[in-house]
């Protein structure tokens, strides 16, 4: 399989009030970025658990990535701050397990930035396809 | 060998059982063997004075149990505390999770606990005592005509050597003297593993976790791992177990167990004692630890009693988890 | 097992364009628990929601996946159909195939393939919702405003116009605040008390207002709608309601030299005293810490002279217990301590004040009856220095200013300046500043008056130090624009000391559960777009406890907030998000994790007794969530770590389910 016929599987967890509002306007504009990027909304970053990351490796996701509302502009003032310091240690610790820490990923993308949700779901799509796939954390029982 | 004597204890929890302060106390009784010592809870002098053990092998920490038992019984139960278990019995305490006015805590004094898997590792199978002999053990095995004598300090376990602490943190009397914090190397190991290549890091943890048969030993043992109900044992949560599983359902139950005691976790080391498989788990609680210390600032968690955990807080200029992910590279 | 029914919109081309919408409805046919799928070319139109509707009853659905544009777009479109087809408005979930699959793919195959993902994971997503019903609770038709300053006045006569009762808790012995203590007000200079004192009166005349003058709000619990406050009523050992004001027993206090703190310092009170002359309420008030009474039994000379009867030296603190359903911070501001600006010689020098002082100073109600005499020897000051930003943006010097600008600062300095010009020609006035800043109505233009009108001198620069020499001040000084040190040997020097929250505002924050940012100014919900509330429900802003403010934007805030008060209390019942966090007791520990990162404070806790399977009984911590406080953001439900914390509408289960057909 040649590198560009690869599709990663990416999940992208977006907040309600900054990323996925992002993610809307990087839709009115028209601005591409590959489909192999899907996203689950939740009401703030700080709603995403570990464990959830670590279930769509398991399940063969490739890539997963975090989107919340820049610190400081939180719809519920603190969330992403809890956010930040989860997925550091998070993201840390499955680095110091060798997982390739490309495959991970938070950003900032407020309800103003469709051009930078586009630009990093690009970014993260092309990193995580030059990777390959996700064979260190996935679990083969889990493929069809 | 222990400064403090097995005498010494019996002596002190015959005195508090007679007078009435406590109905109960918790201590360590014989197992199977001589090093496989076990929790016991005592309820006369009668029982103390025959059972009770105070040796090398009295690894256990005894504040989780505070739990159960504080919650159901009327009296006060005497709970003996090494200076490594006060750490956790604080911990408790911050997260309310015994009454504090139902226990007696004496602090005493800890030399290190041997560790057996060190001592088998030197001697025949078979072992049928182990004595105490000043600076040594004296290890009598079934196809040994002699004892073999071993220094106490060359089988100490791990957490140890590497001891954090020798200061008693929480208490209502000291037996004995306590000591001081010690600055000690126990992240060496962890920065050992931060050094390899990720694909080292990888073999490294790929072969220590699939020796795990997922008994939940480490888990049961856990100061820190006190749910009521754990996610992996309850079936309306959607990652509940199931065994047997292969590596990855096994990273999955490591990972999200040492996050869950993040910030939480005093670094007692139970988890590793009781490994069936020895897998050094403490070294992955000791990177959440060593993160935390290095990003967040030194936090020992049990050391003061309603301490915030740094999971549960935050500072409006936290690194980013690209920096803290990359925070190496750009050091080097 | 739910059944589902999928309504595939084609948004005209939007969607039809680049997603296969016919593709996309027959591959979800096959989904789990779908009994129904189709597609329409406006889902959103009423023929699309009639289609819903009828399908609903057809196929005897339960739960309603709509293949559309955003669900912010269109969400409570869609849950108003379900909820006219009888169904719970929350079994309704929607698949983003427009923003977010449509319009940023342009290949047809890949579009419907990412269509059909994402229709599966809003199915998966479907079959585990619940029908939730949001919470009601009643409102309390009463509002606390803490603070009386001329933001709590303005709140408080606001709301008690709309016709609800309000009570006033101000820790001093009057309310007025600030505003009372100043002389002229920029940029009319129309006097500060001829402005406040009539409303300071309609507060008191006011019968749906309360005033706990001398009281400190000390336990708040409850939430939005129905907070119970204790408010301590300090004893000023005068019956306030027997007391006419008269004064008599302030003049005969033989108890005189005590520091007068509406004067700051300046000169001195007696132990019993009225703050000034229009001080509301009109009482006086007993220092115990200077009245000979009160310290050891000797005197009585006010208890004797007072005609009306009113000294009660056996008055107690008293606690109020009062129901709110509306709570409003106006805990204003203070200038910081001088303390530590050694080079300006503050505490060396008397006649070095801060602009406060200087106020003080002019006005006609003030230590020296309003003429402009330099603290020291009472002599007429020839010239004035005033020096701006002291403690203001302040960079790397967070031990004794503060970063941000005090925004005041500039337009009082100009104020005070052009008066000292107008009143005493003779005076030579020099400003040094960073940057005068002036964003406001007739601002600027007061400034230039300042300059070209009345000749102050303003020097770009910042004072280096200030020396007492004799009876002068030699301040030495960078003038950054002609590049020189200047020297100049001043009478008075008057420091725009930055401002700073009161000490109050913290532990009243924390009393509140109201977040605060750095520098102790409480936090609004938005920065934008609910400046005036905090983040806390039913708590709400005025005035410079959220951040420096000048009068008129003090007002203008005080207003807004209480028009928030009034829309709160105008309710009967108050209708919940019911998108909430809930905790299952069987297996929460109590631990605190969930409380401690709740950003509105809606967790408590209480101790109940549980069965055992043995039979046996034990006690437990648990948490309860208030779902009236709770906002939904989900932050304890990862704190927790055995997962008896969720989040109705975005359940673990249900994200779980999502990634895994996600990853299917």
């Amino acid at each position: 399989m040649s590198m560009n016929e690869y599709k990663p599987l990416i999940v992208a967890f977006c907040c309600n009030w900054c990323s996925y509002a992002g993610a809307d306007l990087a839709g009115n504009n028209r601005l591409n970025y590959p489909a192999d990027v899907k996203i689950i909304r939740v009401p703030c970053s700080c709603r995403v658990n570990p464990m959830f990351i670590l279930r769509a490796f398991q399940r063969g996701a490739d890539g997963v990535i975090l989107c919340g509302c820049h610190p400081g502009d939180c719809h519920y003032t603190s969330g992403n701050y809890y956010t930040r310091r989860r997925m550091s240690l998070l993201f840390s610790m499955l680095d110091y397990l060798g997982i390739e820490r490309e495959r991970t990923r938070v950003e900032w993308v407020s309800a103003a930035e469709g051009a930078k949700f586009a630009a990093t779901m690009n970014d993260f799509v092309e990193t995580v396809a030059k990777l390959g796939e996700n064979k260190r954390l996935e679990d083969l029982r889990c493929k069809k | 060998m222990q400064k403090i004597t097995r005498e010494t204890l019996i002596e002190k929890a015959s005195g508090l059982i007679s007078n009435g302060t406590v109905t109960s106390v918790l201590g360590w009784k014989r197992g199977e063997f001589d090093y496989d010592i076990t929790p016991a809870i005592f309820e006369t002098v009668e029982e103390i004075t025959k059972d009770f053990v105070w040796n090398d092998f009295c690894g256990a920490n005894f504040s989780k149990y505070l739990i159960s038992k504080t919650s159901k019984s009327e009296g006060k139960i005497l709970v003996f505390l090494k200076p490594c278990d006060t750490y956790s019995f604080n911990q408790l305490l911050t997260e309310h999770r015994f009454d504090r006015e139902k226990v007696y805590a004496v602090g005493i004094p800890c030399e290190g606990m041997a560790d057996i898997t060190k001592i088998k590792a030197t001697v025949n199978d078979g072992i049928v005592k182990i004595d105490a002999d000043g600076e040594n053990l004296l290890v009598t095995t079934l196809y040994d005509d002699d004892a073999k004598v071993i220094k106490t300090s060359d089988v100490l376990a791990e957490r140890c050597v590497n001891c954090k602490s020798k200061k008693h943190v929480a208490f209502d009397e000291l037996l004995g003297e306590t000591g001081e914090v010690i600055d000690s190397d126990r992240f060496d190991e962890v920065a050992k593993i931060e050094a390899m290549t990720p694909d080292e890091r990888f073999a490294f943890w790929q072969n220590e976790l699939s020796k795990c048969i997922r008994c939940n030993a480490c888990r049961d043992v856990c100061p820190a791992c006190t749910c009521e109900k754990c996610v992996f044992d309850n079936p309306q949560s959607p990652v509940e177990n199931k065994a047997p599983t292969n590596e990855f359902e096994e990273k999955m139950f490591h990972i999200i167990r040492a996050f869950h005691v993040a910030g939480r976790c005093t670094d007692c080391g139970e988890c590793s004692r009781v490994c069936p498989q020895n897998i050094p788990l403490h070294l992955l609680n000791r990177k959440f630890i060593k993160d935390i210390n290095e990003l967040y600032g030194d936090y020992q968690a049990g050391a003061e009693e309603g301490s915030r955990a740094p999971l549960v807080d935050y500072t409006l200029d936290d690194i980013e988890p690209s920096d803290a992910v990359n925070r190496r590279d750009t050091d080097a | 097992m739910l059944r589902i029914g999928v309504f595939v919109c084609w948004c005209g081309s939007n969607i039809a364009g680049t997603v296969d919408v016919e593709a996309v409805s027959e591959a979800l046919k096959s989904e789990p628990g779908v009994v129904f799928s189709t597609n329409y070319q406006y889902m959103c139109s009423q023929a699309g929601q009639n289609m819903i509707i009828d399908a609903v009853k057809e196929h005897k659905l339960d739960g309603i996946v709509v293949c559309s544009c955003s669900p912010r777009m269109h969400e409570a479109t869609f849950r108003k159909t379900a909820a006219a087809a009888g169904l719970n408005p929350y079994m309704v979930e929607i698949a983003n195939i427009r923003e977010q699959c449509s319009w940023v793919h342009k290949d047809m195959a890949t579009g419907t393939e990412k269509a059909i993902i994402l229709g599966k994971a809003a199915v998966a997503k479907v079959a585990l919702n619940a029908p939730l019903t949001p919470g009601e609770s009643n409102v309390t038709k009463r509002a606390l405003v803490i603070g009386g300053g001329i933001a709590g006045i303005q709140t408080a006569l606001d709301i008690a116009e709309a016709g609800f009762p309000v009570d006033i808790v101000e820790t001093k012995p009057t309310i007025g605040g600030k505003m009372a203590q100043l002389d002229k007000t920029f940029p009319t200079l129309d006097c500060a008390a001829c402005i406040l004192t009539p409303k300071m009166v309609d507060v008191a005349q006011n019968d749906k207002i309360r005033i706990f003058s001398y009281s400190e709000v000390q336990d708040v619990s409850g939430f939005v709608g129905n907070f119970e406050v204790k408010i301590k009523k300090k004893a000023r050992y005068v019956n306030e309601d027997i007391c006419t004001g008269c004064g008599a027993c302030v003049e005969k206090c033989p108890m005189k030299k005590n520091p007068n703190e509406f004067n700051l310092g300046m000169d001195n009170r007696p132990a019993i005293y009225i703050p000034f002359a229009q001080a509301v309420p009109k009482v006086a008030t007993i220092d115990p810490n200077a009245c000979n009474m009160l310290k050891n039994g000797k005197c009585g000379l006010c208890e004797k002279i007072c005609t009306a009867g009113a000294i009660d030296y056996k008055q107690k603190d008293e606690i109020i217990e009062e129901k709110y359903g509306a709570i409003v911070a106006a805990t204003g501001f203070n200038p910081i301590s001088m303390d530590k600006f050694d080079e300006f010689a503050y505490n060396q020098s008397k006649d070095v004040i801060t602009s406060l002082e200087f106020e003080r100073l002019t006005n006609a109600a003030g230590p020296t009856a309003g003429k402009l005499l330099r603290p020291s020897d009472l002599e007429h000051p020839h010239t004035i220095v005033f020096v701006q930003c002291v403690g203001s943006r302040c960079e790397n010097c967070a031990e004794k200013g503060k970063e941000y600008c005090s925004k005041i600062c500039c337009m009082y300095t100009a104020k005070h300046a052009m008066l000292t010009r107008d009143k005493y020609p003779d005076t030579e006035v020099y400003v040094f500043y960073i940057d005068v800043r002036t964003p406001g109505k007739s601002f600027d233009e007061f400034y230039r008056r300042a300059v070209e009108e009345y000749g102050v001198k303003y020097v770009k620069g910042m004072v280096g130090k200030v020396s007492p020499e004799g009876k002068k001040l030699k301040v030495t000084a960078s003038d950054m624009l002609n590049n020189k040190q200047l020297h100049i040997d001043a009478d008075l020097v008057v420091l725009a000391a930055a401002i700073e929250p009161d000490k109050s505002a913290r532990s009243i924050a924390t009393m509140l559960t109201a977040s605060m940012d750095t520098n102790d100014f409480f936090t609004e919900a938005h920065p934008k777009l609910r400046p005036v509330e905090s983040p806390t429900a039913g708590v709400f802003l005025s005035g410079a406890c959220q951040g420096p403010k000048d009068i008129p934007e003090t007002v203008s805030q005080a207003s807004a907030a209480a028009a928030k008060v009034i829309g709160l209390l105008s309710k009967d019942k108050l209708t919940g998000n019911p998108c909430v966090a809930s905790s299952d007791e069987i297996m929460c520990n109590g631990c605190s994790s969930c409380a401690n990162v709740c950003p509105y404070g809606a967790i408590t806790y209480e101790t109940k007794e549980f069965r055992m399977p043995d039979r046996s009984t034990k006690m437990r911590r648990v948490a309860k969530v208030n779902p009236a406080v709770c906002q939904g953001c989900g932050a304890c439900t990862v704190a927790c770590p055995s997962g008896a914390m969720d989040l109705r509408g975005f359940t673990t289960s249900q994200i779980i389910a999502e990634v895994d057909a996600i990853c299917r």
